[in-house]
Formats: structure tokens, sequence, C-alpha cells
């Protein structure tokens, strides 16, 4: 997913590397009031969530992928240290591998770093709140897992489109991605259940940062991130007839408006249908993804430990 | 990937060495920027462009072997986002430019990477004031990474060795336990080196 250079747009870049920037910013902020001792965590969690990327997972016929860790970042070390260690994992891997273009390092830290973590830790924390226990926290973390790479790919595919590439990328990319979400919700949910077998209390010591402190930053991230998609979906929104166009026709400024848009997403009855069929991709592989997490979780931890958080016999 | 393999690329000085990695950092960037606000079709510069690049590898001794090889690695994911465009208005010609444009940058890329340690970039970023927790986190990020991948490699050999898999799903389950060891054993480690940074004045 890491977009390289010379596909972005020089607007689109500029407000990625702005946006990603302000929220990498926040994060510092509510980072630096975590406990000292945790600071060395954060490097050694970066360097460690660089390595698991570098083990190779066996798919069918010969083709392997790899874990990109964003919710299992998030899920222990807590989400802003989740955005800061995400960061600079693919600072380095732009610089020292050109893994990622300089130029969209912006666009691939709101991308990976910002919207997966934060967007991913925010369905955590929901979904462990409605199911408790260690098997409630599986099924958040393999569900959130899979909802972070879909949204990273939902704002990969809004920032190439905005920059003129052909609107075939939304189909594309979010389609393949609900499939790569599952690999990444199965082994989010697999390292986890192993690292909470061994040492439940590395988690514990994650979830013991101020709670209300953590609250206001993440709502604060989560519109970020909402507005960051408002700003980049709103060009294309424009395009989309219906209300808009209509006002705009008769305000008399849609030819103007016309002009400003990328070429390429000029809307036909085509688009409408691939729209639509993506959408409902989208929304049952939600559900069979949520399906997904709970059998998992139900296999991955025994009955007998179900009910209590985090204890075992 | 190891250190001593990364750190002996970088070591070989040349007139390239001697610049200030900072100004090489802001060459690089600019030489981007560059390229990708080039219009499309200029084969012509291209070329020139290219050939330029390769006169600054072969000045700065840089193997063109090497070169060509993390090229090779990281094509076929430009290739990819790039065959997207062939839908487009801008057709063929549309794809060539961009896959031409991007190879383009990720040589720069490939250049400043091969010539510049990450220690020079770390001081750069220094230098500019980059808030201290990012370059704290950057700093022992780096200094840890070949630590880390060497020791998720000997467990995942100790693994293979001990343990015979039949089936894809024992294979991921023992991957999933090696990768949340090496956590475990990740977590144990900053522990130590937070004992260690206090211990030498770090407060």
């Amino acid at each position: 997913m890491h977009i390289p250079d010379g596909f972005l747009s020089a607007r689109t870049a500029a407000a990625a590397a702005v946006l990603s920037a302000g929220a990498l910013g926040v994060a510092l902020n509510v980072a630096r009031s975590l406990p000292r001792r945790r600071v060395p965590l954060m490097g050694l969690t970066a360097a460690f969530i660089f390595a698991a990327q570098m083990i190779n997972f066996p798919i069918a016929a010969g083709t392997s992928g790899h874990l990109v860790g964003a919710v299992l970042a998030a899920v222990l070390v807590g989400p802003a240290a989740a955005v800061v260690v995400m960061s600079a994992v693919l600072i380095v891997q732009c610089v020292l591998l050109g893994d990622g273009g300089l130029t969209a390092l912006g666009a691939n830290i709101f991308n990976m770093a910002v919207a997966a973590p934060v967007f991913g830790y925010a369905v955590y924390g929901l979904i462990s709140r409605l199911l408790p226990g260690t098997r409630g926290r599986i099924v958040a973390a393999a569900f959130a897992g899979w909802c972070a790479t879909v949204i990273a790919a939902l704002c990969c595919a809004v920032e190439l489109a905005f920059s003129g590439i052909h609107w075939v990328v939304f189909p594309a990319m979010i389609n393949v991605h609900l499939l790569i979400g599952i690999g990444e919700a199965t082994l989010t949910a697999l390292i986890l259940s192993a690292i909470i077998r061994t040492r439940p209390e590395l988690l514990d010591a994650s979830a013991a940062e101020p709670a209300r402190r953590r609250m206001i930053p993440l709502v604060v991230a989560g519109l970020l991130v909402a507005i960051a998609l408002a700003v980049f979906i709103s060009p294309l929104g424009s395009d989309w007839p219906d209300g808009l166009e209509k006002v705009a026709e008769h305000f008399g400024f849609a030819a103007s408006s016309r002009t400003v848009l990328p070429p390429a997403l000029g809307l036909d009855s085509k688009i409408r249908t691939t729209a639509w069929a993506t959408a409902l991709a989208s929304a049952v592989g939600t559900v069979l993804a949520f399906g997904l997490s709970l059998l998992l979780a139900r296999w991955l931890v025994p009955n007998r430990s179900a009910g209590r958080n985090g204890e075992h016999p | 990937m190891n250190a001593a393999h990364t750190e002996a690329r970088s070591l070989s000085r040349t007139w390239m060495q001697r610049l200030p990695a900072s100004l090489r950092l802001a060459a690089a960037f600019a030489l981007i920027t560059a390229v990708i606000l080039l219009p499309a079709g200029h084969w012509r510069v291209y070329a020139a462009i290219a050939g330029a690049l390769v006169v600054i590898a072969a000045a700065a001794r840089v193997s063109m072997l090497s070169v060509l090889k993390r090229l090779a690695l990281l094509e076929p994911i430009i290739i990819g986002v790039a065959a997207l465009s062939l839908l487009g208005p801008a057709g063929l010609r549309g794809f060539l430019s961009i896959l031409a444009k991007s190879s383009l940058c990720l040589f720069v890329m490939i250049l400043l990477s091969t010539t510049t340690r990450f220690t020079e970039i770390l001081r750069v970023l220094r230098a500019i004031h980059t808030p201290w927790l990012l370059l704290t986190t950057l700093t022992l990020m780096y200094r840890y990474i070949f630590v880390l991948a060497e020791e998720g490699h000997r467990m995942r050999r100790a693994r293979l060795s001990r343990t015979f898999n039949r089936g894809r799903w024992r294979t991921w389950k023992n991957l999933g336990t090696v990768i949340a060891q090496l956590f475990v054993r990740s977590s144990e480690r900053a522990e130590r080196i937070y004992a260690a940074m206090c211990a030498r004045g770090w407060k």
C-alpha cells in the first residue's frame, strides 16, 4: 500500500503532508505525557513492527504476505504512541529501503500511521467494551485489524483518484484489501492471543494510560481523519450529480468547478454500478469479517478462560 | 539485510560522502520534486536525467548492479499502480510517463540511501528541530532493527528445527507465536535499555 513517488498530484501530496504533520504533532503531544519508562518501549516497538513486517506468511499458490501491524501497535502501546511508532517505521522504510516515495511520505503516513491505528483503535475500543473478557479482546483486535486495512486502502484510493488516476482505483484497491484485511485480522488475533497467553500483564500496562486524557486526543484525531476524508472526497463528491450539481448549475459556477476536477472522474452509469457493487461488497465484507473474528476468537481462546479477563489457570 | 551489510554499503568515502548530508537530502528532494512536476511525454528530458544519475552513481562509486537489483525489487509496485492510468484518458503515453518518472525518483532515493548513513539523516533531523520524542523513537528503532530482525530469524529457525509443520494453518500459528515472543523480548529489552539509560543520567 506504499504509494511511490510520481503518482500523487502536488496538491494532494501537500495536503496529505500537512494533515499527517498535524496528526503526528497531536500524537507526539499526547505521547509526551506518558511515563518516561515507556519512551524506550516506543523505539523498540517500532523496531519490532519493522522486523515483524519482514516475516512472510505463506498464502495460496506460492505467494506470501506480511503483517502491517497498525492495530497491533495501537493495542500494545496505545493509540497515540502507535501513531508515532508507525510513522517512524514508514520514515525508515522510505529513506532506507526506498519503499514509499519521499514526496508521498505524508500520504503514506496519513494512510498507515494515522488513519489505520486511530480508526482501528476506535473500533477495538468499541468492540472490546461491548464484548468483555479475553475473547472479546481478540474479536475486537481481529475486526479492528480488518477495518484498519480497509480504511487505509480507502484513504490511499481517495488520494490516488484525487491525483487524476482512473476511478477504477476505488474498486481495485478496496476489493483487494477486503481480502488482504482477512490476513491482517488473523495475524493480529494470532499474535495478540499468544501475547495474552504468555504475558498478559504487558497488555494491561498499555491499557493503564490515563483514561480521560486518552479520550480527548482520540476524538481530536478522529475528527482530523474525518476532516481529511472530507477534504479529499469533497472534490469527488461535487462531481457526483444530484443535489450538489444542481445547486452548482443553478448558481452558474458548474462550469468553473468542472475545470478543476480531474478529468478521469467523469460520472456515468458504469461508475454508479461499480460504486454500488463496491459498497455492497464492503458491507457484506464487514459482516463476514466480524463473524470470522468471532469464530477466530472462539477457537483461539478456550472456553474456560473466556470469562476471566486475561487470567489463566 | 543486516547491519554490517548496510553500513559497509555506505562506507566507501568519495566526494559524495564529503558533501554535508543535509545538502544531499535537499538535493534529492529537489530533484524528485522537479521530476514529478515534469509534464508527460518529455522522453529526452527523462533520458537526460537518467544519464546524469548514472554518471553521479559512477562518480560516487555506487555499483550499478546493486542499484538495478533494488530497482527491480520495487518496480512491480510502480507498474501495478501505474497500470491503472492505462484506463484513463492519458492512455499508454501517460502510463509510460508515470513509469519513467517514478523509476527516476526511485533511482534518486536508492542513490541517496546507498551514499548516506541513517545516522547522518538523524543528525539532519535533529538540526531542523524534529520533536525529540520522534527523534528518540527513530534513533532507538534504527539501533535495534537489526538486533530484532536477527532475533526473529533465530527464533524462527529454532522453531523450524523443533516442530514438524503440517498444513498452512499450523505454520501461521507458529509464526504468530514467534512474532508474539519477539514482542515479549522487545519489551523486556526496552526495560533493560530504560534502566541503562537512567544509569547514564537520562532523566
